[in-house]
This record gives C-alpha cells, sequence and structure tokens, in this order.
C-alpha cells in the first residue's frame, strides 16, 4: 500500500551486496533533508561507509552532521558501535554506565558484542527505534526521519526481527518490554524497508526472496531501488537488429569513415567496425535481460524508483544529483 | 590430467579476454594453485555480490576436471548455482556433482548452520546432556535465529571435512565459501573470544546459580561480584538470569572442547597447505573490503594466493579511446541515418570510461598491497546456469594462469 512518504519516520535500507545500498540511503536522506528535514543517517556494519561517501574522516559512536540541505535541512550520520551502544543502553534504562568497566573486566561486554553476536542486532535495531522515538518523547535534537543502512537483503528479516527471538527468551521483565516496543515500531506504518538491487537475475531473486521474508515478518515493505541504470539510446527497431539480424555492417564501415575513425577498407576502419557491432550485440544482449528482470521486479506490484548508473563514480555532488532524482521520482 | 578437458563444450567467443585491464600487479596463477598437490585447503573470501560463491564453485569444478579430489562447501548459494551443482536440498551432506571431466572427483554441499552446531552439540556431550540443550530456547535462538553464528560454523565444518579426508581420503581438496560480510573473517578471533569469555568471571556467574552456589562463593570471587550479579538482575530479570545460566551451565562442558577446536582451525588455516583467495568486483566498496580481508589475514599470517576481481568491464576496441568515439560521434551530428552509429560511439565512450575507472580503482589496490597478485574475470552477460557455465567461469578464472 503506498503510504505517504512524509508519515514514514524510519526508512531501512538494505539490499544485495554491491547494489548500492549505501549510496541509496545517503541519497534518501538528502533527498528528506532537501523538504526541510532533520535526517539521521545511521550505519550499523562497522564499514564507516558513510565516511567515505561523505568524504569526511572516520564517524565516531557520535552524532554528526555530514550536509546540509537548501531549505535548511540536515543530513546527520552516526556509525553505530555495538560495545558503545550496549554502554549507552545501560545508561539510559538504569543508569548503569558505571557498570560497564565492571562488565567489561568479567567478560560480559565480550559475551554480548562478540561471542553471541546475535545480541549486537538487538542493540543496533535497538538504537534505530531510540533516534526514532525521540520526536515523540520530546527529547532534545529529535529527528524528523531516521535512515538505516541496514545489513543486506540475505540477512535483514532476522535483522530486523531479532527482537521477536528475544521476546520469545524473555517472557516478562525489562528486557521484553525493550524488545516489544522495538518491535511496534518496527512493524508500524512509520517504518518503510526499501530494497535495492540491480537488474540481473541474481540480485533480482535476493530481492524477491527479500520482499517474501519481509511480508512473512508482518515488515512493512517501501519500495524497491534499481540502480545503475544504463541508457538505451538505439531505437526499438535499431535494438532488434543488434540483437538478431545484425546492423548493416556497410552502413557502419562507411558511418566509421565519415566519423573519420578509418576509412572503410583500412584495417582500423575495420577494426572499429567490428567493436561497435559486437559491442552493439552486448548491448542489446544486456538490454534483453534488464527487460526481462525488470517485469519480474514490476510483477511485485510494490513502488519501483530507478537509479542511472553514474560514469564519473559517486561523490558528494552525485550523491545530491541522486537525491534529487528520488525527489522527482516521489520517493522522498 | 589432459589438457583440453577442462574446456567448456561450448566457447563464446564473445566472453574471451579482449583486452582486460591493464594492471601493474601480477597475474594470479589459479591453475597453479588448484594443481599442487600440496594445496589442501582453499577459503575464498570477500564482500557481498561480488561472485564469491561462484568463484568457489567454478575453481573446485576446474580442480576436479584437473584430477583433484575436490569438495565445495558453499553457503547460501544462489538457486540457480546449486542446481548448476545438482545441489537440491540443504542437507548438510557432501554430495557427488556429476560430469567432473576425467579422473577426478567433486562433491558439493550447502552449509546448514543450526544441523552443524547441533553436531557439535552431539559430538561433545552425553546424549542426555545433548538433548538438554538442544532443547534450550537459548540454544534454539543461539543456533538458527541469531547473525554470527555462520561464520563460526563454516568454520567447524570445514574442519569436520578436513577430518574425514584424512581419516578415508575422500577429498584432498577442501574449497570453502565464507559468509558475505567483513564479519566472514569473525572466526579468526574466535579461539581469542572463547578464551576471554572463559577466563572470565561472568561464565562463572552465570552457572553459579546452578551449581547451586551460594552469595558466599560469590564473595570469594572477588570484589565486584556483588555489584555483578544485581547488575545482571537489573538487566535480565530474574526469569531471564535463571534460564541463561541454565543453558551456560549445560554447555559449559562443551565450551573447553570448542576453544580446543577453534584453535585446531586457526591453526589448520595458516597452515601452508591452505590458500586464501579474496574475491572482490572492481567497485570502490568492494574492493576496500577486499583491502580490509588482505590486511586481516596478513596481520594473522595467513595465506594468501591473491585477488579475483570479478565483473571485470571490457571494450572490444581499447585503442579507440572514448574522447576519440565521442568526436566521432559529433562528426556524424544530425545526420539522421547515421544516428545508430553514433549512439554506437557514444556506447563505446561509456564503456572505455568504465574500463578507465576500473583500472583506476585496480591499480588504487595494487598501490597499497603491491606484492597481491591478481585474476581478472570478465563482467558474463548471464548468470551461470549448467555446469558447462561454471567451467566457463573456470576457464576464465585460469586465463591468466596461461602467461
Amino acid at each position: 500500500m503506498p503510504r505517504s512518504s512524509s508519515d514514514i519516520s524510519l526508512h531501512i535500507v538494505s539490499g544485495k551486496g554491491g547494489t548500492g545500498k549505501t549510496t541509496v540511503a545517503a541519497a534518501l536522506a538528502l533527498a528528506l533533508a532537501g523538504q526541510g528535514k532533520r535526517v539521521m543517517l545511521m550505519e550499523v556494519e562497522g564499514r564507516q561507509g558513510l565516511a567515505q561517501l561523505f568524504d569526511t574522516a572516520p564517524l565516531p559512536y557520535e552524532e554528526t552532521k555530514l550536509a546540509v540541505a537548501p531549505g535548511g535541512g540536515e543530513v546527520w550520520g552516526l556509525a553505530v558501535d555495538p560495545e558503545e551502544a550496549l554502554l549507552e543502553y545501560l545508561e539510559m534504562f538504569y543508569n548503569l554506565r558505571r557498570a560497564g568497566s565492571v562488565l567489561r573486566k568479567m567478560g560480559a561486554i565480550d559475551f554480548v558484542t562478540t561471542v553471541a553476536p546475535g545480541l549486537r542486532d538487538v542493540l543496533l535495531t535497538g538504537k534505530a527505534v531510540e533516534l526514532v522515538r525521540r520526536k515523540d518523547k520530546g527529547s532534545p535534537s529529535p529527528y524528523d526521519a531516521v535512515v538505516l543502512d541496514a545489513p543486506p537483503t540475505g540477512r535483514i528479516t532476522r535483522f530486523l526481527n531479532v527482537n521477536t527471538e528475544i521476546a520469545g527468551l524473555a517472557k516478562v521483565g525489562p528486557i521484553r518490554n525493550q524488545a516489544d516496543s522495538v518491535m511496534s515500531v518496527l512493524r508500524s506504518p512509520r517504518t518503510a524497508v526499501h530494497l535495492t538491487t540491480l537488474l540481473e537475475e541474481m540480485p533480482v531473486q535476493e530481492t524477491i526472496d527479500g520482499v517474501g521474508e519481509l511480508e512473512d515478518a508482518a515488515l512493512p515493505m517501501g519500495g524497491i531501488i534499481v540502480t545503475m541504470t544504463r541508457s538505451q539510446p538505439l531505437s526499438a527497431e535499431a535494438l532488434e537488429r543488434a540483437g538478431s539480424t545484425g546492423l548493416s555492417r556497410s552502413e557502419v564501415a562507411s558511418d566509421v569513415a565519415r566519423a573519420g575513425l578509418g576509412s572503410v577498407r583500412s584495417k582500423q576502419g575495420r577494426a572499429v567496425t567490428d567493436a561497435l557491432l559486437a559491442e552493439a550485440k552486448d548491448h542489446a544482449a544486456r538490454v534483453h535481460l534488464e527487460t526481462v528482470e525488470r517485469e519480474r521486479i514490476q510483477s511485485l506490484g510494490i513502488p519501483v524508483y530507478e537509479l542511472p548508473f553514474l560514469a564519473g563514480g559517486i561523490d558528494l555532488a552525485s550523491l545530491y544529483e541522486l537525491a534529487s532524482m528520488l525527489t522527482e521520482e516521489g520517493m522522498a | 590430467m589432459t589438457a583440453a578437458n577442462d574446456q567448456p563444450s561450448v566457447m563464446i567467443d564473445e566472453l574471451l579476454p579482449g583486452s582486460p585491464l591493464e594492471l601493474s600487479a601480477a597475474s594470479l596463477n589459479l591453475d597453479a594453485v588448484i594443481d599442487d598437490p600440496k594445496t589442501r585447503i582453499i577459503v575464498c573470501c570477500g564482500a557481498g555480490g561480488v561472485g564469491k560463491t561462484t568463484t568457489a564453485a567454478a575453481l573446485a569444478l576446474r580442480a576436479a576436471d584437473h584430477g583433484r579430489r575436490v569438495c565445495v562447501l558453499t553457503i547460501d548459494p544462489a538457486r540457480r548455482l546449486a542446481q548448476a551443482m545438482g545441489l537440491t536440498e540443504l542437507d548438510n551432506t557432501p554430495r557427488p556433482v556429476k560430469g567432473v571431466t576425467g579422473s577426478g572427483s567433486l562433491d558439493a554441499m550447502m552449509l546448514d548452520m543450526k544441523r552443524t552446531f547441533d553436531e557439535v552439540v552431539e559430538s561433545h556431550s552425553d546424549p542426555e546432556r545433548a538433548q538438554q540443550i538442544l532443547e534450550n530456547p537459548f540454544y534454539q535462538a543461539l543456533s538458527s535465529s541469531f547473525a554470527g553464528t555462520q561464520e563460526y560454523m563454516a568454520m567447524e565444518k570445514l574442519s569436520q571435512l578436513r577430518a574425514q579426508a584424512d581419516e578415508d581420503g575422500r577429498w584432498d581438496l577442501i574449497i570453502v565459501d565464507t559468509p558475505p560480510s567483513r564479519s566472514a573473517l569473525d572466526f579468526l578471533d574466535a579461539p581469542e573470544r572463547l578464551g576471554s569469555f572463559l577466563d572470565g568471571r561472568f561464565i562463572r556467574v552465570l552457572t553459579a546459580p546452578a551449581r547451586g552456589a551460594s552469595r558466599g562463593i560469590g564473595r570469594l570471587l572477588g570484589a565486584g561480584f556483588g555489584l555483578f550479579t544485581g547488575v545482571l538482575n537489573k538487566i535480565l530479570g530474574a526469569q531471564l538470569l535463571t534460564d541463561l545460566g541454565a543453558f551456560v551451565a549445560a554447555v559449559d562442558t562443551m565450551f573447553g572442547g570448542f576453544r580446543e577446536r577453534a584453535v585446531a582451525t586457526y591453526e589448520l588455516l595458516q597452515d601452508p597447505g591452505t590458500s586464501f583467495v579474496v574475491v572482490a568486483a572492481p567497485e570502490r566498496d568492494a574492493l576496500r573490503e577486499a583491502s580490509f580481508f588482505v590486511e586481516r589475514l596478513d596481520d594473522d599470517n595467513m595465506p594468501l594466493a591473491g585477488l579475483v576481481l570479478n565483473r571485470v568491464a571490457h571494450s572490444r576496441a581499447k585503442d579507440l579511446t572514448a574522447e576519440q568515439a565521442i568526436v566521432g560521434a559529433e562528426h556524424l551530428g544530425q545526420d539522421d541515418d547515421a544516428q545508430v552509429t553514433a549512439a554506437l560511439l557514444r556506447m563505446h565512450a561509456d564503456r572505455q570510461r568504465a574500463v578507465a575507472m576500473q583500472e583506476r580503482l585496480a591499480q588504487r589496490f595494487s598501490g597499497a598491497h603491491p606484492t597481491v597478485p591478481i585474476a581478472q574475470v570478465l563482467a558474463l552477460p548471464e548468470d551461470v546456469h549448467d555446469l558447462d557455465g561454471l567451467r566457463q567461469v573456470g576457464y576464465l578464472l585460469a586465463a591468466d594462469s596461461k602467461d
């Protein structure tokens, strides 16, 4: 069910590795900031992907302003460290920050953050929800929207659902209450889980599987963002010929000659012509595969947004460019 | 071993390396790695989405075609890749793959994380206690739902397979895929982490109630203990603390064995018979992860064979630069009849730029890691659907071996 993006306060961006998950999360945060919002962009995998994207020093576990948008909006960044999140959690809920050093000495911090690594996910999802809730509680420095650069599609449902597991273990008590409260936000219409994909078979299949898993877990689906799409400058008719009967070799050869890239009979002219014809065939084959995959994505009945491949790579300027495309397409 | 039997039956000439990236790094000779009888284990690691599982499977098939007796352990393979190897169910048992040419053999399996964990419990405890653990809700959550368990279980499976290979000689080469995240190398920390946990007092606190220990004993454990149990009670609640304690007490006897296993696996990985292959795509994020893996392996003295660079872009006329192609397209101007060729020239320019960018990124990696050899694999138009497709990937992987 399409929801207005202004109702959503937690955007969770997942996707198969290599499909531009972090870039899309950042562009979405900028797009939301473009509406004058104060946006938190958080990462949880310890990769410092945001610092790389925004070309800043590695982010500490501290809310740091990353970018501003025209109209007064701001993007803040936070790289969540599970150990710090645990200490913060202890302080927030139990006023027990000082207990941290005791817990550490006892090996309990190691246990929580590494030996039982699933507990990391409890802390990370808990932190995201805390940021979302600030506004409800009238806490200082609230955010209008939180964008989470989340673990990849293969892991996302387990990651978001970890509090359900906890609720199964702790029948009553403070941990149970916290788990229930996190799940109630994650399952609410305030949350949207977005998946990024390329128009290739494997990521599309993973996206389709991921959508099914999210639905089964009653987690609210947002949109699918198809990334790195290529332009298709050929006419439908030329594309058809490029893929099947072939383009006319003599026509291309004479065009190559007119373009000053080698006369029709020269070795160079022939090489360029052969290369262009072969590349035309590659292109037609790829467009065909992309068409098939695009149809599979569209058949899911979920809003689909597309972002083009940027030949120059991704820098801050291109992030703003992608952000305005997301705004135009109505995602933010 | 004959030279011809590792060739795909259908050779699509368009896939042959025309002009791969020009890099300063040495070529990674993967045929030398798989053909060396001293190579007993190959571990493929890298970020997600770079073709790691496909690389592991293709190397395994090629090694089998070359006469090795291979077992490949994959983690969550894409459905069609699994089908290509005849894997239809996740049953934690290596199954023979039909279609290997020559005298070698290939067995393939998908990791069943929960089943592997159960096996560990069963092999370290008596049946009654094992049953108790398997039914514990904490155990069930830990073994199936929590992230991170996969990394440990992949390595556990590796050492099981290796033990079996040493015992019955069924395999002389084991190839493992690793989970798609930076934490794939978490298992390297396992001995240390388990150690710090086991030597810490946390575990004793958790197991104290189950052992019937009194607060008196707690006091003997030293200052801070009372505060500690108080803190735990406050955070976890009495019920959860009791359940958790019961669980830890039940698995307590296993931990020693766990630590020994982790240490043994760690040493096995450092063995010269092991080769790590880091897999990446020529993209900024994937190469950054590759750098991380290379450095981490180096820190732990793990033997690195080199970097496999998948999805390499290629141009069919590398001498025709992007600029020349654009100028040529402009020459054709608004001539309606020449618009197709003009479009092809612009697309060629895009390709040239993509190749140049990939070269830049790969060179940056080599700048930081000049001694790491690289094998390039051209981007394939389609995913692998059958064994022959896998053989094709193996052929491309080893293309750099012929230099």
